[in-house]
């Protein structure tokens, strides 16, 4: 019960902090000491989210954008998870594989922009394997180490029991290794998000929300800046919220490999 | 057995580096764009002697140096105050949770029209970014502090700052720690992109994107290679080093 209050209590903290820090906003932008174009009025930012929704022209930026960095994803776990699994049950994979990803890895994806632009020409491209770059290395490093963390008496009791290769790994490694798995999609996709926006303003094609955002900038748009920044804030907090936190509900959960954790 | 570790550790690149080496060799891309490596190890000797590269590492060095050091100081303080009073964990919090999830290059464009290009819009960027995790961990950390540690101290009579030095301080430093280790990595990713968009004068990562304009890919290649070796530095020298001293010493984590 009392934790129940102390919910409401904090929502209603948000509300005030949130009305007051639009208020100071609003009044910055009315006071006219800096210039209407560089600070929009909160109702033109809604305007301009709003105009850009109706048009659908919002919806195709953030389609693309979308493709993009789920496409890049996708090839992230098609390679990460396997190599990772590879790499804990073969010592010689993860002696070949581990070094380059530790050396690999420190390089920002965004530095290979300009490379990838060379190579494969302005496009979807390269926002593709910008994605791929930044979203393999935790996948495929939290799958290692997943993996290697299962119980080794999970495994022992499991053969002894007569599960096969074939069995032992379903049944007992993949679920074993999941709470990492999944915590590794989470931060691979948090790092994919942020190099599609980048790709996407560096590499200019001609959709995209990253870009929208950039080519806002050129014609003192802020107010569709604001509104991009908006979605693009709202589509992170989606993929996190309901897309990894039922993705892990309805698996490790259930499971019962890790508790419930309510914040 | 010290050398074995050595090879161990090599073997892969040299495979990597070999096959490059073919492909380059065999000219099934254009030569300007898959250069071999002995080229892009003469660009790296060139443009080192030149005083070119140094210059365009030491810049972007500055800027991650005096953006991290911004973030660090404003979301250590900003967490603390979150860990410690209500107020000021109501007031943070959501304008924090609303914030964070926005990737950092987002804002760049922002940033740009409202500071100008260069310098300054990419060291705040920077600092903007990276405090996230500094002030997400700092205030999970001060949160986490033994309420039992608090009252003994304040039993054996502490006062406000010998508590916050002696209790809250250390009893938070491997959650600190965390943060700014994030921090800092995000610091490098953001200030990389940040570069080739801020029309800053010099910065491996204008370098690089500048250098595509002439098609200099031994340039950018041999870039890239310094970005590697300084983000492998930063993870390796700063942060281990640092945990060594502190946390691991004190027994808090091992």
């Amino acid at each position: 019960m009392t934790q129940h209050a102390d919910r409401i209590r904090s929502y209603r903290r948000a509300i005030v902090t949130i009305a007051v820090a639009a208020l100071c906003y609003e009044a910055i932008a009315r006071s006219g000491y800096f210039p209407a174009v560089l600070v929009p009025t909160l109702p033109k930012i809604a305007m301009a989210l709003w105009r850009s929704l109706l048009d659908g022209s919002m919806l195709s930026h953030a389609g693309f954008t979308l493709y993009r960095v789920l496409f890049g994803f996708s090839l992230a776990i098609v390679v990460g998870v396997p190599l990772g699994i590879m790499m804990a049950r073969y010592r010689p994979v993860q002696n070949f594989v581990l070094p380059l990803a530790s050396a690999f890895m420190p390089i920002p994806s965004l530095a290979w922009v300009p490379l990838f632009i060379l190579w494969f020409g302005l496009g979807n491209t390269v926002a593709v394997l910008v994605v791929f770059y930044a979203a393999t290395f935790p996948i495929l490093l939290n799958t290692w180490s997943g993996v290697r963390s299962v119980n080794p008496l999970w495994l022992r009791a499991a053969g002894a029991m007569g599960a096969d290769e074939n069995l032992l790994f379903w049944k007992v490694i993949i679920p074993g290794a999941s709470p990492f798995i999944i915590t590794g999609l989470r931060q691979a996709f948090l790092r994919a998000w942020i190099a599609v926006v980048g790709a996407e303003m560096i590499a200019a094609s001609d959709w995209g929300l990253g870009w929208t955002i950039f080519d806002a900038k050129e014609f003192l748009n802020a107010d569709m800046m604001i509104a991009s920044l908006v979605v693009i804030g709202f589509i992170g907090f989606v993929f996190e919220r309901l897309v990894f936190g039922s993705l892990e509900q309805a698996t490790v959960m259930r499971w019962g490999m890790v508790k419930t954790v309510r914040s | 057995m010290r050398w074995r570790v050595i090879a161990r550790t090599a073997y892969p690149f040299l495979v990597v580096a070999a096959i490059w080496e073919i492909v380059a060799r065999l000219e099934v891309f254009p030569r300007r764009l898959f250069p071999p490596l002995e080229e892009i190890a003469a660009a790296f000797a060139r443009l080192t002697l030149s005083g070119v590269l140094p210059h365009h590492a030491f810049d972007t060095l500055i800027r991650l140096t005096a953006g991290f050091a911004l973030a660090a100081i404003a979301g250590v303080m900003i967490g603390i105050l979150m860990g410690r009073f209500r107020r000021a964990e109501d007031i943070f919090l959501p304008l924090v949770t609303i914030a964070a999830p926005i990737p950092g290059l987002a804002y760049a464009p922002l940033f740009l029209l409202w500071f100008g290009l260069g310098h300054f819009s990419a060291v705040l960027l920077v600092a903007f970014v990276s405090a996230f995790p500094v002030v997400f961990n700092t205030w999970t950390g001060v949160k986490a502090v033994k309420d039992i540690w608090v009252r003994s101290a304040l039993v054996m009579g502490a006062d406000n700052p010998k508590l916050f030095r002696h209790v809250i301080l250390p009893g938070a430093l491997p959650y600190i720690l965390t943060g700014l280790r994030l921090g800092l990595a995000q610091a490098w990713r953001v200030l990389v992109g940040v570069e080739m968009l801020a029309a800053v004068p010099w910065g491996l990562g204008w370098m690089i994107f500048g250098a595509r304009e002439f098609l200099n890919t031994d340039v950018m290649l041999a870039g890239v290679a310094v970005i590697a070796m300084i983000g492998l530095a930063l993870e390796k020298l700063v942060f281990e080093k640092i945990e060594n001293y502190t946390v691991v010493r004190w027994g808090m984590m091992s």
